[in-house]
């Protein structure tokens, strides 16, 4: 059994509440990600998932609470700073530049984060995905969903992340593409990249992590670590509802 | 009446002049490809531009050919300044609102310069703005030949900057996917305001164009922007090489038609071929077929 080191988190979400328009989402959200470590957030549709990776990333703004990356708070920063200190959302749905050759998609990586070692990095994400190699003057919308996806988490990478928030990576992918995605997110998390899994997929996703909390009705409903929360009944009750 | 002696004067008369609608349209498309917003303060900043280089000429003897080295990067930073601080802040993200602040604005700007200038036209002397160069049978005028050359380097420099640099990059990212663009560390807001500011300079680069042959008052641009507008439509919305294009075509066609019809009937065959586009290729020459 994996116990959080007793050191200060690297992401550390306190009280978050957030929402649209008028309408809560989430209502005090606790969690927190050490360095190196993979943590899953777990959900059904409509828990809250998207909108807590878009508050951590600044997207949305939250309305209470504190959000801490390496112990500076960042609940009040724009997007731009935050992807500036190494937190990169790698978000749902790709959203990749169609438009865009898959070489330029990759080099918007570095537009606000290791820019002079834009070359370097670009050759270590096509040493990891060998199809964006060959295909990297192609227009990124011409990609097959699960290349699209490898962009996504490619141009991610290029930021030299310190922490990779992925969310929902696996949506939409063939199971044999999402073999191969838990795979590649080991390997991430083997170069020392501590990862905030956000997921649908909870045999995967539990496998992977080291910890785990049950978001359901914008709350944390259980914490723990993965192999706990896999045997826990309680975690069928709050995913399905059951 | 058909010429060559007639009919290749008139092409090459009327490329000149669609260099010019071109480079207004192009201001325009690139507002309204990354924004998504039509800019109804365009024609107004292009006459504030004309006025611009009518008093750098008279007031400071800068000639319009030197003006524009000043004008542009000062139109930039005013559209720059406009976009952020007042059209940005002022819309709220809504497109309905984004129209009625750049209507109003050009409002407030063609009234202002009513105010202080009157509705007088001016028009400045410069010593070689009848000046001619034989081109085969025609005789083209050294300001249209210079004009038409600035807007193809002008247009050059625009498609690199956006092939080619980390701002151009940004550009195009933000005009398709702008949340992918703001969780790479893109500065949205930022981006919306250097492209109004690229478009306000395209502006400000056509009136220093255009001052040295045509003449200015309060509401000079306005007829630049309604062709623009044909040319954006034709070319094909958010395209550049559209604009282009399409700013090309269209001077031909005016200037063919005035031959066919008499001078004055020379804008019935923009607008015909504007309805034309509209039924048949509504997308335009360039745009993405929706």
């Amino acid at each position: 059994m994996i116990e959080p080191p007793a050191s200060e988190p690297l992401l550390a979400v306190n009280g978050v509440h957030a929402g649209y328009g008028g309408s809560e989402v989430l209502r005090g959200v606790d969690f927190a990600v050490y360095a190196g470590e993979i943590v899953t957030v777990l959900g059904a549709n409509g828990a809250g998932k998207s909108t807590l990776s878009m508050t951590i990333s600044g997207v949305i703004k939250s309305w209470q609470g504190s959000i801490r990356f390496k112990g500076a708070a960042i609940e009040r920063k724009p997007p731009a700073d935050i992807v500036a200190q190494g937190l990169i959302h790698v978000p749902e749905g790709r959203r990749i530049f169609p438009n865009m050759t898959v070489r330029e998609n990759l080099d918007l990586g570095t537009y606000r984060r290791a820019r002079s070692r834009r070359a370097a990095n670009r050759d270590r994400v096509f040493a990891a995905f060998p199809r964006l190699a060959e295909r990297q003057s192609q227009r990124a919308g011409t990609l097959s969903g699960g290349e699209q996806q490898m962009l996504a988490i490619g141009r991610g990478l290029m930021a030299e992340p310190e922490l990779l928030l992925l969310d929902e990576p696996s949506l939409g992918l063939s199971p044999l593409l999402v073999e191969e995605l838990f795979a590649l997110i080991k390997g991430i998390h083997a170069q020392g990249i501590a990862l905030l899994l956000i997921e649908q997929n909870v045999v995967q996703s539990l496998e992977v992590a080291q910890r785990a909390y049950i978001l359901d009705n914008g709350c944390v409903v259980l914490e723990g670590p993965a192999t706990d929360i896999e045997k826990d009944p309680a975690l069928r009750r709050a995913y399905l509802g059951l | 009446m058909l010429s060559p002696v007639i009919l290749l004067p008139a092409i090459l008369n009327g490329l000149m002049t669609g260099a010019i609608y071109a480079l207004v349209a192009l201001g325009l498309t690139l507002i309204y490809g990354v924004l998504h917003i039509i800019n109804f303060a365009h024609g107004a900043l292009l006459t504030a531009a004309m006025f611009a280089a009518f008093f750098a000429y008279t007031l400071l003897g800068l000639d319009p050919y030197l003006a524009v080295f000043v004008l542009a990067p000062l139109f930039f930073v005013a559209g720059y300044a406009l976009q952020r601080f007042v059209i940005g802040p002022a819309a709220h993200g809504e497109d309905r609102n984004f129209l009625l602040v750049t209507l109003g604005l050009a409002v407030l700007i063609e009234n202002a310069l009513l105010y202080f200038f009157r509705a007088d036209t001016r028009t400045i002397d410069l010593p070689y703005a009848f000046n001619v160069i034989e081109l085969g049978p025609a005789f083209i005028a050294v300001p249209r030949i210079v004009a038409f050359v600035t807007v193809i380097v002008v247009a050059l420099a625009l498609w690199a900057i956006m092939q080619w640099t980390d701002t151009g990059k940004a550009i195009r990212a933000v005009a398709r996917e702008k949340l992918g663009a703001e969780l790479c560390g893109i500065n949205v807001t930022h981006i919306f305001a250097i492209t109004f500011g690229l478009g306000t300079a395209c502006v400000a680069v056509a009136a220093c164009l255009l001052i040295p042959t045509y003449y200015v008052n309060p509401t000079a641009g306005e007829a630049f922007v309604l062709i623009a507008f044909t040319v954006v439509v034709l070319g094909g919305m958010g395209s550049v090489a559209g604009a282009l294009i399409g700013g090309l075509c269209v001077g031909v066609i005016e200037s063919l038609s005035s031959v066919f019809f008499g001078e004055s009937l020379g804008q019935i065959g923009i607008f015909a071929s504007f309805i034309v586009t509209l039924l048949v290729r509504p997308s335009g020459l360039f745009g993405a077929r929706a």
